[in-house]
C-alpha cells in the first residue's frame, strides 16, 4: 500500500480551501499552515501562463526527515504516510532543517507537526480534508499500488511532475501538468 | 506493523478509555496512536446551516465537539449550491463565530456621528430609540422617507417592517453598485433575470466566454465546480480582461482588452456571428424580433472597426466567434455579476444577451437553463398600506428602466443640494457596509450628515457602524434560524438554518430585531409568529415535511414540476417580453429614450502618469465582509497593487514595497499598500483586490493592512438607464513618500 | 519575468521567509563540543604516544576545561529542544541514521569519560586532593591502571564528537549551504585547532607553547585548504549550492564570514603564531584567543546562513 497525492494544475485555482479545511479539521493554530498554495508566473504581457499548486508534505518515500529523526518520533505508518509521534518527538528540530519542501512547522505546543494526510480519516474511509473539499475536485488521493484507484488512473492518463526531484527524496505528490 | 510495544500503547489507551468512559477521550489525549496521527474527535453532533458569508448560500453541516464546541464547517452533499463542498470563506466560517472584535451589545452614540463614541444600550433601550424616531420621521416627513439598505438573509424582515410601516424604499446595494445593469438587460432581452445563483448551465458547455466575469478569483462555487467539469471535458474558455486572471490562465483564447472597449468586441462579435451565418438560424427565427434591424446596425462594426478601438487583433476575433459558433448552442457568454463599471453597462450586458440569444444558448443545454424554485407558504399578516411614494418618485424620471429601488438615488435624496421631490431622513442599513459598497464616500458621509435617524445593524464593527445613531448587534449566521432558503435552482429545492450555538454575548438574530423593532413601532401583527422556528415548523409543515425533519437533512430537493430545465424542440415558448419574443432590438429602451441597439461609447482614459484603477476579488475573501476572520486572514490578509514591471521600472518602485495610490481628484489611500510587480497586468492600469484598507481599530487583524479602493472611486459614471454606478473610470497615480504630518492626516 | 509567489500566505513561524529554527544554542553547543573534543583528542593522542611529560599541560591541565565546556554544551542543547519534557526519548532509540542520535550518544560516552579524566589529574591542580571515600580511591585506581584504554575511548569519542557535528549540518541536504561533506573535517580541524589554543593559554612551558603553536598553524593551513575547496565545490554544483556560496561572496554574511572567520580567526592568528616563531614577542594569549574566537564565530555564521539559504521560495 503506497498512498500518493496527485493535483491537477489545469484545475487548481488557488482558491485555498484546502488551506483552510485542514486548519479546521486538524485544528492547525492560527499563523501556521500544513498546506499552501503556489503561483508560478512565465512569460510578457500578453504572452503569458501560470501554474497554480496545491502544496504539503510529500510524503516522501526517501524521506530525510525520518532518517534524521534521534528518536524516531518521524516514522512511516501504513501507506508510507510520513508521521510524528507527539510523545516522542523531543523538539530538536532536525526534522525540519532536513525538509527540502520546508513543510513542517513547530507546534506551539512544542512538537514537530506537518501533514498527515489526513490518516485519522483515511481509515476511516474518507478522502483527506483537502481533497474532500476542494471546490474543482482537483485534488486527487489514493493507494498507488491499486491500479483502479483514482490517483493511479489519473496518473497514467496525464503527464505529471515532482517538485525538485533532484533532491532524492521521491516525493509522493504528483502535480498533474 | 504492530510491533509488542505499540500493542500494549495501545492496548493500554483502550482499556484506559474504557475503563474511565466516553468522556475521558480528552484526558487520554496525551498517549496519542502514532497511526492515527494524532487526536482523533469522537461523540460529534451536526446541525444543518446554509452559509452566509456570500450570496451563494451553501447549505452545509456544522460540526460540533462532544462538548458544543463549534469545530468545522462542510457541505451538504445533496445541496446544489455546493455538492457537498464549500468554498475557503465558507469552510472558514467558523472563523466569523470566534472573531473576538465582533460587535457585543446595543450602542448608541454619545457625540456627533462618526466620532465612534458610543454608550452600551438594553435592547429595549435601543429599539425603543429606533421606533420612536422613525414615529417621528413620519410623523414629519411621512412613512416614505425612511429608507433601508440591506443585503443577504435579514433582507426579508426589513422589507417586511419597512412595507407594514409604509415605505417600499428598500434597496440592496447589490443591485445599483452591482448586478443591476445585467438583471434589466436581461430581462428587457428575454423577460427573466439571471438570478441568483446565476443560471449558467457551465457543467454542459462547449465554450465559456467570460468577459468581465472570473471565476476562479470570484469564489461562485457550484460556477468553480461546474468550470472545473468543464475542463474535464475539454470546454473551450475565451477570456476577455485587460489582467490575466486565473480564467485567463486556463483559457485557449485570452483576449488582452483595452479597458472600457468591451461594447465594441461584442458588436464585432455580434456582427461576425450574422454576417457569417453562425447564428441559429432555427432559434432565432422561431423566438427572436428585430434581427433586421441589428442585423443593420452592426452593419460597420467589422473585426478590423473593432481592432481599432480594442487592441484586439482581427483574426482573433474571428477565430472567437468561430469557436463560438461552432459550440453553439451549448455556448455561455457569461453575464457576469459585478457588471457596474463605465455607466454603459445596461447596453454592454444588453449586447452579451443579444449574443447569447443569436448563438442559441438560452434555455438550451449547455448555455442557460430555466431554473424552478419552490414556491413557500407566506405567514398571513395584514395587507400592506400602500406608500403614496415610491424611490422613483425622489427623483421623478430618473432611472426609468430600473426595476428594484437603487441605493444611490436614496442616498442623494437624503441630500437636500440634491433637490430631491422628497427627502428621505432615517435609514435602517442592514449587513451592508455602505462606506465600502457604494462609491463616492463623501457623497454617503454627506447624505448621513442631514438623516435625523441612522442604525446599523451588522456582526462586526464595520466602517458604516461607526457613522451609525444605533448600532444592534447581529449573531453570526452560526447562532441563528432564518428564512428558508428556498433559491432557484435546476431542481426546487429548500435548504433550512438552525443555530449550532447560542448568540454569543447580547447578540440577537435579525429576526428578533425586526420583530422587536415592530413590536415597539405597533407592527406586531406582520410577525406573527414569535418565535421563528414556530414560523419555519409552520412553513415546512405545508411542504409536507418538517423542522424535526429538516434538522436532520437540512436540505430537500424536489423534482421539477414538468420536464422544462430546457426548452423542448418541439416546444413554442414564450418570453415574458411585451412580444412574447426574445427582443433583440428593444422598444422598452426606445420608448424611454435610450438606444434600442447598443452602440460603444469611448470612455475616458487615464492621463498621463495615472493608471485605470481595476479591482476584482480573491478566493479567500468576500469583500470587506471577512478581512477580520482569523482563518481567513491566515490566507490574506493584506491585498497588494499589481504594477506591470515597465511602470515600476519608470517609476524605480520595486516589488514588496509599499506606496500610496492617489487618485484623479486628488484622494489619496489612507494606508499603503503592497507592490506586486507582475507581467499580469498591462501597462495602462493597476489592479487590485477590493475589500481591505478598513479603518476601524476595534478590527486588529484587518485594520490598516492594504487600501480601500472604494476610498478611490471617487468618479462615478451612473447608468441613465437603471442608476448603476460605473465605478470603473478611476485613475491613480503612485505617492512613494509621504511627510509625516501627511500620513497621519 | 518569472514570478513565484505564495498565494494562500504561508508564514509558518520559525520556517519562514527563511528558516529560524536554531538560534544560539546550537552554534554555540558545536562551538564547545568541538572544543572539547580538540582538547581531548590531543591530550589523548600525546598521552597514548608517550609523550605525556613533555606536553604537561595539553595532557593533564587543560582536559579540566573538557567537562566544563561539555556540560554546558549539554544545557545549551536541552535549552534549544522546543519538547524539553521528553528529551529522555533520545536515551531509549539508538538511529543509526541519524547524525543527531550519534551525538546524543557519543556525548553520553564521552561527557563521563571527560570527568574521569579531570579527576584522574585532580592533584595537577589541587596537589592536597583527597577523595575522602576508600571506594572513590578503588574506582581511581581502576581506571589508573586501564588509563591507555580510557585514552583511546576518549580519542575515538572525541573524534566522532568533533567530526559528527559537520556530518550532523551536512546530512541535511535541505540546506544547500550545508550539504558539503568538507564541513565534518572542517569543523574537527576548527575544534582541534581550538583546542590547541587552549593549551597555548594555559601552558607554562616555553617549549609546549611553541610546539602548539606550530600546530596550530598547521590545523588553520588545513582549515584555509578546506574552505577554498568548499567554496570550490559549491561553484561547481547545482544553482542552489551557487545561490548559498553566493551569500558569502556578494550576500548578506560575506563582511561577517570573512572578516571574523578569517581573517580574524584564522589568518591574523597565523600571522602572529609565524611571527611568534620568527623571534617576535607576541603573547601567545592573543593569537590563540583569536582563534578560539574565529572558531565560535565559523559556527554561528554557517549554522545561521545555513538556515537562509533554501530550496524553494
Amino acid at each position: 500500500m503506497r498512498y500518493a497525492m496527485a493535483v491537477d494544475t489545469r484545475k487548481c485555482v488557488g482558491c485555498s480551501d484546502c488551506v483552510v479545511a485542514c486548519q479546521t479539521e486538524n485544528d492547525v493554530p492560527h499563523g501556521f499552515c500544513r498546506e499552501w498554495v503556489v503561483e508560478t508566473m512565465n512569460g510578457t504581457y500578453p504572452q503569458l501562463e501560470i501554474e497554480i499548486r496545491s502544496e504539503r508534505c510529500n510524503h516522501c518515500i526517501n524521506a530525510p526527515c525520518v532518517r534524521c529523526c534521534p528518536t524516531g518520533a518521524s516514522h512511516f505508518a501504513d501507506g508510507g504516510i510520513v508521521l510524528v509521534d507527539h510523545n516522542k518527538c523531543i523538539g530538536c528540530g532536525a526534522c525540519m532543517a532536513s525538509c527540502p519542501y520546508d513543510a513542517r512547522y513547530p507546534h506551539p505546543e512544542g512538537y514537530v507537526d506537518k501533514c498527515t494526510f489526513c490518516i485519522h480519516r483515511i481509515k476511516n474511509g474518507l478522502a483527506p480534508a483537502c481533497a474532500a473539499v476542494c471546490p474543482t475536485k482537483c485534488i486527487y488521493f489514493g493507494d498507488l499500488d491499486d491500479p483502479n484507484s483514482n490517483v493511479s488512473v489519473v496518473l497514467k492518463k496525464r503527464k505529471f511532475k515532482t517538485l525538485i526531484p533532484e533532491a532524492g527524496t521521491k516525493p509522493q505528490l504528483y502535480f498533474l501538468i | 506493523m504492530t510491533n509488542r510495544r505499540q500493542f500494549i500503547k495501545i492496548s493500554f489507551a483502550g482499556a484506559g478509555a474504557l475503563t474511565l468512559g466516553a468522556g475521558t477521550i480528552k484526558a487520554m489525549d496525551w498517549i496519542s496512536k502514532p497511526e492515527n496521527g494524532g487526536n482523533i474527535k469522537v461523540d460529534l453532533k451536526r446541525t444543518p446551516t446554509y452559509c452566509e458569508v456570500c450570496f451563494w448560500k451553501c447549505a452545509g453541516w456544522v460540526y460540533k465537539t462532544s462538548e458544543g464546541k463549534i469545530w468545522k464547517i462542510i457541505g451538504n452533499d445533496e445541496d446544489q449550491h455546493s455538492n457537498g463542498r464549500f468554498c475557503p470563506r465558507g469552510t472558514g466560517g467558523v472563523g466569523m463565530y470566534y472573531d473576538e472584535a465582533r460587535l457585543k451589545t446595543p450602542l448608541i452614540r454619545v457625540e456627533e456621528r462618526g466620532r465612534q463614541v458610543f454608550r452600551e444600550a438594553s435592547w429595549d433601550e435601543a429599539l425603543g430609540y429606533v421606533a420612536d424616531k422613525m414615529k417621528s420621521i413620519s410623523a414629519k416627513y411621512g412613512p416614505e422617507s425612511m429608507a433601508a439598505f440591506t443585503h443577504g438573509s435579514g433582507s426579508a424582515y426589513y422589507t417586511t417592517l419597512m412595507k407594514a410601516f409604509g415605505s417600499t424604499n428598500i434597496a440592496e446595494p447589490s443591485y445599483a453598485q452591482c448586478r443591476g445593469p445585467r438583471d434589466e438587460a436581461f430581462l428587457a432581452t428575454f423577460g427573466e433575470e439571471v438570478f441568483s445563483p446565476e443560471r449558467t448551465d457551465i457543467r454542459d458547455t462547449r465554450c465559456l466566454v467570460l468577459i468581465g466575469a472570473h471565476i476562479g478569483e470570484n469564489m461562485h462555487n457550484s460556477q468553480i465546480q461546474e468550470m472545473s467539469d468543464a475542463i474535464d471535458k475539454g470546454v473551450t474558455i475565451i477570456t476577455v480582461d485587460p489582467r490575466f486572471s486565473t480564467a485567463a490562465g486556463k483559457s485557449k483564447f485570452w483576449l488582452p482588452i483595452k479597458p472600457s472597449t468591451d461594447i465594441a468586441l461584442l458588436l464585432a462579435w455580434i456582427h461576425e456571428i450574422i454576417y457569417n451565418d453562425y447564428y441559429d438560424k432555427k432559434y432565432v427565427d422561431k423566438y427572436c424580433n428585430g434581427l433586421d434591424k441589428l442585423k443593420e446596425h452592426v452593419k460597420d462594426f467589422t473585426p478590423e472597426w473593432a481592432y481599432s478601438i480594442t487592441t484586439i487583433k482581427p483574426d482573433q476575433i474571428r477565430k472567437t466567434a468561430k469557436a463560438m459558433a461552432d459550440a453553439s448552442p451549448a455556448v455561455i457568454i457569461h453575464p457576469g455579476r459585478h457588471v457596474t463599471w463605465y455607466g454603459d453597462d445596461t447596453q454592454r450586458l444588453r449586447a452579451i444577451a443579444i449574443l447569447n440569444a443569436l448563438l442559441g444558448s438560452w434555455g438550451r443545454r449547455g448555455g442557460f437553463y430555466s431554473p424552478a424554485s419552490y414556491s413557500l407558504h407566506a405567514a398571513k399578516i395584514p395587507p400592506y398600506t400602500e406608500p403614496k411614494k415610491s424611490w422613483s418618485d425622489a427623483f421623478p424620471g430618473k432611472y426609468p428602466i430600473a426595476s428594484s429601488p437603487v441605493s444611490n438615488a436614496l442616498i442623494d435624496a437624503s441630500i437636500p443640494e440634491k433637490k430631491p421631490a422628497y427627502p428621505i431622513k432615517g435609514w435602517i442599513v442592514n449587513a451592508t457596509n455602505l462606506m465600502s459598497s457604494i462609491p463616492d464616500q463623501a457623497n454617503t458621509k454627506k447624505a448621513i450628515a442631514n438623516l435625523d435617524l441612522i442604525v446599523c445593524i451588522d456582526t462586526m464593527p464595520m466602517e458604516i457602524t461607526g457613522w451609525a445613531d444605533v448600532v444592534l448587534p447581529e449573531c453570526t449566521y452560526l447562532e441563528r434560524y432564518d428564512m428558508l432558503r428556498a433559491s432557484p435552482h435546476r431542481k426546487p429545492a429548500i435548504a433550512l438554518r438552525m443555530p449550532a450555538a447560542a448568540p454569543l454575548n447580547n447578540t440577537r438574530s435579525g429576526y428578533n430585531i425586526a420583530r422587536g423593532l415592530a413590536v415597539k413601532l405597533g407592527l406586531d401583527a406582520y410577525f406573527p409568529f414569535e418565535k421563528q422556528e414556530d414560523l419555519l415548523d409552520w412553513q415546512l409543515k405545508q411542504c409536507g415535511t418538517s423542522l424535526e425533519e429538516m434538522q436532520r437533512i437540512g436540505v430537500k430537493t424536489f423534482e421539477r414540476e414538468a420536464d422544462d430545465l430546457y426548452f423542448n424542440e418541439d416546444e413554442k415558448v414564450t418570453f415574458s417580453t411585451e412580444s412574447g419574443k426574445i427582443e433583440l432590438y428593444s422598444k422598452d429602451f426606445e420608448a424611454a429614450g435610450f438606444d434600442p441597439l447598443p452602440r460603444y461609447v469611448a470612455h475616458p482614459e487615464p492621463p498621463d502618469g495615472f493608471y485605470r484603477l481595476i479591482y476584482g476579488r480573491a478566493p479567500m475573501h468576500t469583500f470587506g465582509r471577512t478581512s477580520n476572520n482569523p482563518n481567513l486572514t491566515d490566507l490574506m490578509h493584506e491585498n497588494s497593487v499589481w504594477i506591470n514591471p515597465k511602470v515600476a521600472k519608470l517609476w524605480g518602485i520595486v516589488n514588496d514595497q509599499y506606496i500610496w495610490l492617489k487618485n484623479q481628484d486628488g484622494i489619496t489611500s489612507e494606508f499603503k499598500i503592497k507592490v506586486r510587480v507582475t507581467e499580469r497586468i498591462s501597462w495602462d492600469s493597476i489592479y487590485m483586490v477590493h475589500g481591505f484598507g478598513h479603518s476601524q481599530k476595534q478590527m486588529e487583524r484587518c485594520f490598516g493592512k492594504g487600501a480601500s479602493d472604494t476610498r478611490l472611486i471617487t468618479k462615478v459614471l451612473t447608468d441613465p438607464i437603471m442608476g448603476g454606478t460605473g465605478m470603473r473610470s478611476n485613475f491613480v497615480t503612485f505617492v512613494t513618500e509621504k511627510s509625516d504630518k501627511e500620513v497621519a492626516s | 519575468m518569472e514570478e513565484e509567489i505564495l498565494v494562500s500566505g504561508r508564514m509558518n513561524h520559525l520556517i519562514d521567509p527563511q528558516l529560524n529554527i536554531w538560534h544560539w544554542q546550537i552554534p554555540l553547543y558545536l562551538f564547545l563540543g568541538g572544543m572539547a573534543a580538540g582538547i581531548l583528542c590531543i591530550a589523548a593522542l600525546y598521552y597514548i604516544r608517550g609523550r605525556e611529560n613533555d606536553y604537561k599541560t595539553a595532557v593533564r591541565i587543560t582536559p579540566f576545561l573538557a567537562p566544563f565546556l561539555l556540560v554546558i554544551g549539554l544545557l545549551t542543547l536541552f535549552i534549544d529542544l522546543r519538547h524539553k519534557l521528553f528529551f529522555w526519548q533520545l536515551y531509549t532509540h539508538i538511529r543509526l541514521q541519524s547524525p543527531m542520535s550519534w551525538g546524543a550518544w557519543t556525548l553520553m560516552v564521552i561527557t563521563p569519560v571527560s570527568f574521569i579524566w579531570a579527576a584522574l589529574h585532580i592533584r595537577d591542580i589541587f596537589p592536597k586532593w583527597d577523595w575522602k571515600y576508600k571506594w572513590i580511591y578503588e574506582i581511581e585506581n581502576f581506571f589508573n591502571r586501564y588509563k591507555k584504554v580510557l585514552a583511546w575511548i576518549m580519542l575515538i569519542y572525541g573524534i566522532i564528537l568533533g567530526i559528527y557535528t559537520g556530518i550532523l549540518l551536512s546530512a541535511f541536504n535541505a540546506r544547500p549551504l550545508w550539504n558539503t561533506s568538507i564541513l565534518g573535517p572542517l569543523f574537527l580541524s576548527s575544534g582541534l585547532s581550538a583546542g590547541a589554543a587552549a593549551t597555548l593559554i594555559l601552558s607554562k612551558d616555553k617549549a609546549e607553547r611553541k610546539q602548539f603553536a606550530r600546530i596550530d598553524l598547521v590545523l588553520i593551513g588545513i582549515e584555509l585548504f578546506f574552505i577554498i575547496h568548499m567554496f570550490m565545490g559549491f561553484l561547481a554544483s547545482t544553482q542552489v549550492q551557487i545561490d548559498a556560496a553566493n551569500l558569502f561572496l556578494g550576500g548578506q554574511y560575506t563582511v561577517s564570514f570573512w572578516i571574523f572567520v578569517v581573517i580574524l580567526g584564522m589568518l591574523i592568528p597565523a600571522l602572529l603564531e609565524f611571527m611568534e616563531l620568527g623571534k617576535f614577542h607576541i603573547p601567545s594569549a592573543v593569537p590563540a584567543s583569536l582563534v578560539i574566537f574565529g572558531s565560535l564565530m565559523l559556527r554561528f555564521i554557517i549554522v545561521y546562513a545555513g538556515q537562509f539559504s533554501r530550496w524553494l521560495y
